[in-house]
């Protein structure tokens, strides 16, 4: 009988991405800043590069405050990410084109590369991270399982916050207008004609 | 992006008076072209002024016509009832312009402001007398295929990049700005300036104005005004060309007209002389064919875009033809 021709491992790719990354900021000999701040209380103000004082502000993020320290030019992609470790929400090319950064404020999707963190001070944050209701999956979330609506993922979260406002505003009445109205998110893998018929799934029955 | 400090007006005579005592300072709204431009470096200020706070977000219809304020969403104005019943046409080239996500954050403000897409202005790598004045221009012989076939100068030939801004010039809206020396009204044509010798000047706004409004009055064209975009890729792309049409008809009789042109020019463009051929005609294949003919009439294309002089006479017959035209 042949052996398996795939050596015995613990790693999964996941695990390995994060060691890597761990690997990676240990390489750069600065404390992880990744850390949730709710239960941080928030660093006194600081100058950085000379001109900006760091402000310390009021993130209201999937029902949780969180108290950060950041200086006004950080987004609220990099905000959220960076500082308050809700990595769900990608970064693909920081300049609004791509959709991965999609969150819904105050219920609106939006492009959170595109907004600053001290912009969203007092608002109601959703990310990806908010979406399941304890184990129990969104629906949109389970439409883009059941349709194997992606392949690498990277883009995923993002299409997912862009559906969930999709389906409220009403723009999902055939498969022209939900990729019209889902043109803002771009996958690479080109999972389009799954990511379709996910929304169109999840709208059937989110709107019933 | 560097590093600028940040502040949050209350109003309007605040954030005006906060952008008049600092240098360096700019307004940001809905911020999805000015943080593009600061990540890339094409723009830098060293302060943030964040006018979201203001009471100007409000759309309004009286018997003149629509005011609108500076601060309402590209989706808001869109979705308004009176905007899609009575101006279909600033609704339409909004729906057709960003995407959704887009549409959410950015402002009527910030979308008349928007800088030009030409590569070379956005690229801080290229030469660009629009970015850095007296540097040069790579587009007059470079990658020209979005770039201007009228209203450019040996200076720069970028294309203005707002579809509202040309729905507003067919409309003959104005825009109202607050500034230091206190509130004026600027018709949308003398709004934006040719480049001449001075691409780096767009707008007639002076140090520190603020828009706080635009106004869309009303007129016998409004109603049935459409606007067409072609574009590379059926949405969330800017315009190769694109068409906004206002008629008056009687059957095929052209009572009045107005059309405004995008992707064509180095500003929203405006024909008179193409609404003249048609005004007081019948709107027939014959006088749309010579409309297109007379609007192209001073065009200089360059080698990557000479096709647009015939789209937009093309992309002006479809328009008008499916409009209310003898086909």
């Amino acid at each position: 009988m042949p052996e398996s021709p795939h050596p015995a491992t613990t790693h999964t790719r996941r695990t390995v991405l994060k060691s890597t990354a761990v690997a990676a900021a240990g390489a750069t000999l600065v404390p992880a800043p990744a850390v949730a701040a709710s239960s941080v209380p928030a660093a006194a103000p600081t100058t950085a590069g000379g001109v900006a004082e760091a402000m310390e502000i009021t993130l209201s993020v999937n029902g949780r405050k969180h108290a950060v320290t950041v200086e006004p030019r950080v987004t609220l992609l990099d905000a959220l990410r960076e500082r308050l470790a809700l990595t769900g929400t990608k970064k693909g090319c920081d300049r609004g084109e791509c959709g991965a950064c999609t969150v819904l404020v105050d219920g609106e999707r939006i492009k959170s590369c595109l907004t600053l963190a001290v912009m969203r001070q007092g608002s109601a944050i959703t990310t990806v991270e908010g979406l399941a209701d304890g184990d129990r999956l969104h629906p949109v979330q389970e439409a883009f399982i059941r349709r194997d609506a992606f392949q690498c993922g990277g883009c995923t979260p993002g299409q997912i916050m862009s559906a969930v406002a999709c389906i409220r505003e009403g723009h999902t009445g055939s498969e022209e207008e939900i990729r019209q109205w889902m043109s803002g998110n771009i996958c690479r893998c080109a999972c389009y004609q799954n990511i379709v018929a996910a929304v169109a799934d999840a709208a059937r029955e989110v709107r019933g | 992006m560097r590093s600028f400090s940040y502040a949050s007006a209350r109003d309007s005579a605040e954030a005006v008076r906060l952008a008049g005592r600092t240098p360096g300072a700019a307004f940001i709204a809905g911020g999805t072209d000015l943080l593009n431009l600061m990540k890339d470096g094409v723009q830098h200020h060293q302060h943030l002024i964040d006018v979201n706070k203001l009471d100007l977000a409000r759309v309004t219809e009286s018997a003149s016509g629509l005011r609108i304020g500076g601060l309402a969403r590209m989706r808001q104005v869109a979705e308004h009832h009176a905007v899609r019943a009575r101006f279909p046409v600033l609704a339409e080239a909004l729906l057709a312009s960003a995407s959704p996500q887009v549409r959410n954050m950015a402002t009527m403000g910030g979308n008349l402001l928007q800088r030009t897409r030409c590569g070379y202005f956005r690229d801080t790598g290229s030469a660009c007398n629009k970015r850095v004045p007296g540097s040069g221009c790579p587009a007059l012989q470079g990658w020209n295929r979005g770039h201007a076939v009228l209203g450019g100068s040996e200076s720069c030939i970028a294309t203005h990049p707002s579809d509202l801004a040309v729905a507003l010039t067919a409309l003959d809206a104005a825009v109202h700005v607050l500034g230091p020396g206190g509130a004026r009204r600027i018709p949308v044509g003398e709004f934006y300036r040719l480049p001449g010798d001075t691409p780096q000047v767009e707008t007639s706004l002076r140090p520190a104005e603020l828009i706080t409004a635009v106004e869309v009055p009303r007129h016998p064209t409004a109603r049935r005004s459409r606007y067409l975009k072609l574009r590379d890729r059926a949405t969330f792309e800017f315009a190769v060309v694109s068409v906004a049409a206002a008629l008056d008809l009687r059957g095929h009789f052209v009572r009045d007209i107005r059309l405004a042109f995008g992707g064509i020019a180095t500003k929203p463009w405006r024909s008179a002389e193409a609404e003249a051929e048609l005004r007081g005609k019948n709107l027939t294949v014959a006088t749309v064919e010579q409309a297109g003919r007379v609007l192209v009439r001073e065009a200089v294309p360059r080698q990557g875009n000479e096709f647009k002089v015939e789209l937009v006479q093309r992309a002006l017959a479809e328009l008008l033809l499916d409009l209310g035209g003898l086909r």
